[in-house]
């Protein structure tokens, strides 16, 4: 397989050979940087094609038709309108906590972002203990959710962040559960050895087989909880609560929360891919050899946006399938199902792999 | 100076000022997000020495925990609206007694244990070494061992403090 490590490792041949190895880093971060920010860009604008597309046929509609082939260029348009609208600063709220909510919710979502491994050689934040870092850093997001409630200085807007901080925060637990199972199959939290070791014994859904499915299911449930997204969309139930949190933001300041929202999305299907469906590994089968090595030809990074696109058309079948639940159905679910099932899942994950059961 | 250092003042930097902000500021909402700063900031010195593990932990326990848990407290008590009172010398007269005294402590312990010297002796901060970035493995055989170096007692006695926390707030808020 392509190996992404070699480009990085001329790049970093080439400008320490000018400069001093300090300098070098800093130009390579400034250029990582650069590309995080524009694939973060790019993935929000496929995303929010693609959910306008999936949307629609699911209600039998056409969806965004009109402006450019197959409506293509109606987010380009949308984006440039955002840009050229003006941000409204509230009289008689915290301006400074107002227009910072944002920004935590945004940076929160992009270093979660520069955790996912794009190929092998591709990861950008790749620590001995990824996974934890991962979750510990889309924790932050919450802080910017709540604070923009209230600086809102709107009820509907407080209504939404209360939902949004009680959801995210019960999510989170059965999350961490699933992560939890799955460590325990693969036995390390670096994204890249779990990428690795998928290449070469299989995908973690088939080596774990029962636990790994059930787990991958409370995953995806968790996360399109974590996303704020519909059956759980109840922080911005537009019937309700107008737009939720950011009900007051106008301009960019809403479109970062757009943003974040999808790439959240994106960054959930990514993890899910990660963890679950191998990364960029490609579909390996025992025994056919030919096949195997056709598969690898194919490039990690092909392999991991398409399964990551895959995990989001599933996530947003999701989303345009079920009615939405009321606030206590939404707890109960957590508490009452999700964290027992999980827990129950880890102790069955941990029986299987001390006993040697797994593929 | 290299680039370790420069990252360590850059840290320090906001550490110290947004510590300032945290005390000085009279809107209480915004001295929990100060402290956020500051919590994110003593993360980020973690990761700067390479303890990858401390600065996820740092991260996840008091920026995603107990910021959290704060905000959540003023917004539901309604605490948000509270400005800080102006308080007269007498009342905060206590204040500066303790705070002068723990001051004068850590002057105390630090010239006592001539940690200038070692520090000095110290040199420039190094990379950070393979031992710290492999250190979870060693951080959980420790933590569920019994032997010489061994974590387990103090570990459950932690759990069982905990247990006893969820056990008291069920029975606070219980249905009567």
């Amino acid at each position: 397989m392509f190996d992404f490590s070699i480009i990085s490792s001329w790049l970093h041949g080439l400008l320490t050979g000018f400069m001093p190895e300090w300098a070098a880093i800093l130009t390579e971060s400034i250029l990582v940087a650069l590309v995080i920010i524009t694939l973060y860009a790019i993935f929000a604008i496929v995303l929010i094609y693609m959910e306008r597309k999936v949307c629609a046929f699911f209600q039998c509609r056409l969806g965004p038709m009109r402006v450019g082939p197959f409506g293509t260029l109606q987010v380009f348009s949308d984006v440039f309108k955002m840009l050229t609208k003006e941000i409204i600063n509230l009289r008689g709220t915290d301006l400074f906590l107002h227009n910072l909510a944002p920004f935590l919710v945004v940076m929160a979502s992009m270093i979660t972002f520069a955790c996912l491994p794009w190929n092998v050689g591709a990861q950008i934040i790749d620590f001995n203990v990824g996974i934890f870092f991962f979750l510990a850093v889309s924790s932050i997001g919450v802080v910017g959710i709540l604070l923009a409630g209230w600086s809102s200085n709107n009820k509907y807007s407080l209504i939404g962040a209360m939902r949004s901080g009680a959801q995210i925060i019960s999510y989170e637990l059965s999350i961490g559960m699933t992560m939890l199972t799955m460590i325990c199959l693969t036995g390390t939290m670096s994204f890249s050895e779990i990428c690795q070791q998928q290449y070469a014994e299989g995908w973690n859904i088939f080596r774990g087989h029962l636990p790994a499915v059930i787990a991958f299911i409370l995953y995806l449930i968790a996360g399109n909880a974590e996303c704020n997204r519909g059956p759980f969309d109840l922080p911005e139930s537009e019937s309700e609560l107008t737009a939720g949190y950011h009900t007051e933001y106008s301009g960019m300041h809403f479109g970062y929360y757009y943003l974040a929202e999808y790439m959240n999305l994106f960054i959930c299907a990514g993890m899910a891919t990660t963890v679950f469906l191998g990364g960029w590994a490609p579909l390996h089968i025992a025994g056919l050899e030919g096949f195997n090595g056709i598969m690898d030809y194919i490039p990690g990074a092909v392999w991991f946006i398409g399964k990551t696109l895959f995990v989001v058309f599933l996530l947003m079948w999701l989303r345009w399938t079920f009615p939405r639940l009321r606030i206590d159905q939404i707890l109960s679910l957590e508490w009452k199902y999700l964290v027992p099932i999980s827990m129950a899942n880890l102790i069955l994950m941990a029986i299987i792999v001390s006993n040697g059961l797994h593929f | 100076m290299d680039s370790q250092n420069i990252m360590f003042v850059i840290l320090a930097v906001i550490i110290v000022l947004s510590s300032i902000a945290t005390v000085l500021t009279k809107s209480i909402i915004r001295a929990a997000t100060y402290l956020l700063f500051v919590l994110l900031g003593t993360a980020g010195l973690y990761f700067l020495m390479g303890y990858t593990f401390l600065g996820a932990v740092q991260t996840m326990v008091y920026a995603g925990g107990i910021i959290v848990l704060y905000v959540f407290a003023i917004l539901l008590t309604d605490g948000a609206k509270d400005q800080a009172a102006h308080k007269k010398m007498k009342d905060a007269s206590w204040g500066v007694v303790i705070g002068l005294v723990g001051f004068l402590t850590f002057v105390f312990v630090l010239f006592k244990q001539e940690l200038f010297k070692g520090i000095a002796a110290l040199g420039a901060p190094t990379e950070p070494t393979g031992a710290a970035n492999n250190s979870i493995d060693q951080i959980g055989h420790f933590m569920l061992s019994t032997g010489e170096e061994g974590y387990l007692l103090p570990f459950e006695a932690v759990s069982i403090l905990l247990l006893a926390c969820i056990v008291a707030g069920l029975l606070i808020a219980r249905k009567r």
